[in-house]
């Protein structure tokens, strides 16, 4: 008795996305951030820069710690896509909190590896919350 | 070829720092060897672990005494010695700069662990040995209320105390224990921030001026060059009117300032650089040129860019003058002094310098007063030990000196703002007739 339909193949929870997604625009503006920096020279972007590494951290923890659980209560047939979504996140908050190290070196000093760091982690929670949110497929209700 | 050379001081410091005993180059003296620039993840750390002195002492050389003549003040950071022998103690904790960064919140709780609990005073004490055998039995409060004073200085009966946002003027007469009535500005002193706060003073021997050492607003720009706008350098106030001119420019944070007899030439001893690495920069002690610009922010030790400062100044770079004397990186010298003849044959020509000690380095360095010895009005020679033991054999850390200060009876005042205590050393007489 199949029926088409969406299903759910471990689709995480809604506080788990919110933290998740919310960790995307905060490393997002540390990268542009750097970027300002390094074309200006103005102070003030890099301390922003710092700032928004911070809170990106913060949610990329918390939800690093989800990912964490939700790989030991995922069913087999999901656990090779999760295993993935929380390799890739925890290599993101792993070169994310280096680059907070880096960016509190003094004035120049961060540059370039803030700017090269912000973009590998600006590519790596890409891909992250790609494997995080693609939970949903169409596909066969059992 | 060119290669190579840097390469195998590379080569030599990672070995060096490999070992992990004091790798520490000689950094004395006006060629002090300089490593190239490094900083790791994480700034080298080590913030001094505070103790109480116990029955320990500060040392001396054989032939000196140290006693506390004044204890539980309230931060004690520079003194000066009155005509009549009063010493007065400048006492506050100035800054308190708003919090930029993640770092900044993280540096400034580990820094406080090395530094005195104790709420700054806001206040100038006098201290009197009435009948002079060495004990300062009165103490009164010369003046309250400051903020954050910190350079001292007198000419003729005016007394000059540079707060961390003013230069202010008080009258004395010799033999005052208190203010006669609240002190008068004599020009603002730039405050905004005040990252380095401090406010050094020294008088010009004709008394038409007054020399103020204001530091820099950041370690090397972090805060932008805008905060900028006259920090890192002295200034030169006239006494009367109160207006200012740049005199030099450049000095990242000139500490203490002193006037050298004789040539009346103006010295000054200034803090350089942290967060590239152990050995780097040599703080000195310098003569100060009128006109003189001395690297900050651009380069340091001369020509030496420092690649952290954007934009760069090759221009200004170029005309950069390096200073007479390297006292070692980090040492954090906060007090100079010119000796006089009282003080003994072997330390009567020179300078001595209080050094506060480090937070950026392993070993620690500084942590004591030094001598460095002067022949025909220059320095000739390497440092010596005149105090130490502030940093003891355990680690611990009991004092950390300030201002020091000659009496031109014989004596070395030494301001210590983590015992909150001054010191006097003094020469042992060696024969009764020698005292008064």
């Amino acid at each position: 008795m199949a029926e088409r339909g969406l299903i759910d193949r471990g689709r995480i929870h809604p506080l788990h996305a919110f933290l998740l997604a919310g960790c995307v625009p905060l490393f997002l503006g540390a990268l542009l951030s750097d970027w300002a920096y390094s074309s200006t020279y103005e102070i003030q972007w890099t301390n922003f820069a710092s700032w928004l590494l911070v809170g990106a951290l913060v949610f990329a923890g918390l939800a690093l710690l989800w990912a964490l659980i939700d790989l030991f209560r995922a069913d087999r047939s999901w656990r090779g896509r999760s295993l993935i979504y929380f390799l890739v996140l925890l290599a993101a908050w792993v070169v994310g909190f280096i680059n907070a190290l880096v960016h509190a070196k003094d004035a120049w000093a961060k540059m370039p590896e803030a700017l090269i760091l912000s973009i590998v982690v600006a590519i790596l929670v890409l891909v992250a919350t790609w494997f995080g949110f693609s939970a949903w497929r169409p596909g066969e209700v059992k | 070829m060119r290669l190579v050379a840097p390469l195998a001081v590379v080569a030599a410091s990672v070995l060096l720092s490999a070992c992990g005993n004091n790798s520490s180059p000689n950094q004395y003296g006006p060629n002090p060897t300089l490593p190239g620039p490094h900083r790791g993840l994480f700034p080298t750390m080590k913030i001094a672990s505070p103790a109480g002195w116990g029955d320990q002492r500060p040392e001396v050389p054989a032939g000196y005494t140290i006693t506390a003549i004044a204890t539980d003040l309230k931060t004690p950071r520079q003194t000066l010695v009155l005509p009549n022998g009063d010493i007065l103690v400048a006492e506050g904790r100035g800054g308190g700069e708003s919090k930029l960064t993640p770092k900044d919140f993280v540096a400034s709780k580990l820094k406080s662990q090395g530094t005195s609990p104790v709420k700054g005073g806001n206040r100038l004490t006098l201290l009197r040995d009435s009948n002079g055998d060495g004990v300062y039995e009165t103490r009164t409060v010369f003046a309250e209320n400051l903020n954050a004073p910190y350079g001292l200085a007198l000419i003729g009966n005016t007394l000059y105390v540079a707060d961390q946002d003013a230069l202010l003027k008080f009258d004395y007469r010799t033999g005052q224990t208190r203010a006669s009535g609240p002190p008068l500005v004599v020009t603002p002193l730039p405050f905004a921030i005040n990252h380095h706060w401090t406010k050094a003073l020294a008088a010009s021997p004709d008394g038409r001026f007054l020399y103020v050492g204001i530091g820099s607003n950041s370690n090397i720009t972090e805060r932008g060059m805008n905060v900028e706008t006259d920090r890192a350098m002295v200034w030169q106030v006239d006494a009367q009117t109160g207006a200012h001119r740049q005199f030099a420019t450049g000095l990242r944070n000139p500490t203490a300032l002193a006037i050298q007899p004789v040539t009346n030439q103006l010295w000054a001893v200034v803090n350089e650089r942290d967060e590239i690495g152990p050995n780097l920069v040599p703080d000195y002690l310098t003569s100060v040129r009128e006109g003189g610009f001395y690297g900050w922010p651009y380069s340091y030790w001369g020509q030496h860019v420092d690649n952290r400062v954007r934009p760069q100044n090759p221009a200004k770079v170029a005309s950069a003058i390096v200073p007479d004397y390297g006292l070692g990186s980090h040492v954090a010298a906060l007090g100079v002094a010119f000796s006089a003849p009282a003080m003994g044959a072997r330390f009567d020509d020179g300078v001595f310098v209080g050094e506060h000690g480090s937070w950026n380095r392993t070993p620690p360095s500084g942590y004591r007063v030094i001598f460095v010895p002067f022949t025909n009005g220059r320095p000739s020679g390497p440092p010596i030990d005149f105090v130490t033991n502030f940093m003891g054999k355990d680690g611990k850390t009991r004092g950390r000196p300030v201002g020091v200060t000659v009496d031109p009876k014989g004596a070395l005042i030494v301001a210590d703002d983590l015992s909150n205590t001054i010191w006097r050393v003094t020469p042992v007489r060696s024969s009764p007739a020698a005292t008064r």
